[in-house]
């Protein structure tokens, strides 16, 4: 797994790329987390475009930044999830509490949650 | 990691269930892990192939690659509790219909660790209006699989995953 982050508008967007397992998911929690609480971005939008696999050790670490940027008043989004993203979410039935657009244009034009 | 697999050359015809010549074995490997999280992805893949030649649906595919990903992660993280390089084994077999004998209906894979015995109270899941972090990688598994069962023997805990080949769907014929 790869994680990149980008400065938009003093946003921060994540790419990620590769498999996001019980390997590799300390890490992107440490990144997330690292943006919502010690750098306090407003708004952190994750692109998981190019992530080819997520567990439910990713899907937890998705959770804590979530929960985390609500406590500071932020806001996390996704965006670009494939279809094994999006039925790990499903089963997970998490997909209704994140903000999750098709696309970077509606995730960083996004006002609130939809 | 140690893979032992066993080829046999063999016509396999795509439907509802696989059809193979008679004789053929119903192993199909073995793997010898240790509990590093970094085998996961090696394994997965092993997985995916598998599947792949029993012919079940890509959705039927990625849904026991899921399910055996969350066993191993379970038994890194909870039965060795997180310590590298313990033993891990993992055996995957074909299983046939009890009527026809040339017909494989499934997939049955077990996984054997030496690791702590399981709490079984552990083995319910969590509710899933809980937004929280964690408690669903079992739930994943069942989702994922028609079997899925947990026992412990001589010290050993073993967890056996069956999945079984949809159904056929009707072929199409001129005029539908």
């Amino acid at each position: 797994m790869q994680i990149a982050a980008r400065p938009f508008e003093g946003w921060t967007i994540l790419d990620v790329s590769g498999d996001i397992d019980l390997a590799h998911s300390p890490a992107m929690r440490k990144v997330l987390l690292g943006e919502i609480r010690e750098k306090h971005t407003k708004k952190v939008i994750l692109n998981l475009g190019a992530v080819r696999y997520i567990d439910s050790s990713g899907i937890a670490s998705l959770v804590e930044g979530l929960k985390a940027s609500r406590d500071q008043g932020s806001r996390l989004i996704l965006y670009g999830l494939s279809k094994t993203v999006r039925e790990v979410m499903e089963l997970s039935r998490l997909q209704r509490i994140f903000e999750i657009y098709d696309n970077e244009e509606q995730a960083v034009s996004s006002e609130g949650h939809k | 990691m140690i893979v032992r697999g066993k080829a046999k050359k063999q016509k396999i015809t795509k439907s509802a269930m696989t059809r193979l010549g008679s004789g053929a074995s119903d192993f199909l490997l073995k793997l010898e892990l240790e509990s590093n999280p970094e085998a996961l992805c090696l394994v997965r893949a092993t997985i995916e192939r598998a599947t792949e030649t029993l012919h079940f649906e890509p959705a039927e595919t990625r849904a026991i690659v899921r399910a055996v990903d969350e066993a191993l992660a379970n038994v890194v993280r909870h039965a060795y509790k997180g310590q590298r390089g313990q033993p891990i084994q993992l055996t995957c077999r074909r299983l046939r219909s009890a009527d026809n004998e040339a017909l494989v209906k499934g997939i049955e894979i077990i996984l054997q660790d030496s690791g702590v015995a399981l709490d079984p109270a552990k083995l319910k899941g969590r509710p899933l209006d809980e937004i929280r972090p964690g408690g669903l990688g079992l739930h994943f598994m069942r989702q994922s699989m028609d079997k899925v069962e947990f026992s412990r023997s001589q010290g050993q805990n073993q967890l056996r995953l069956v999945k079984y080949l949809a159904p056929a769907k009707p072929e199409k014929t001129q005029g539908d």
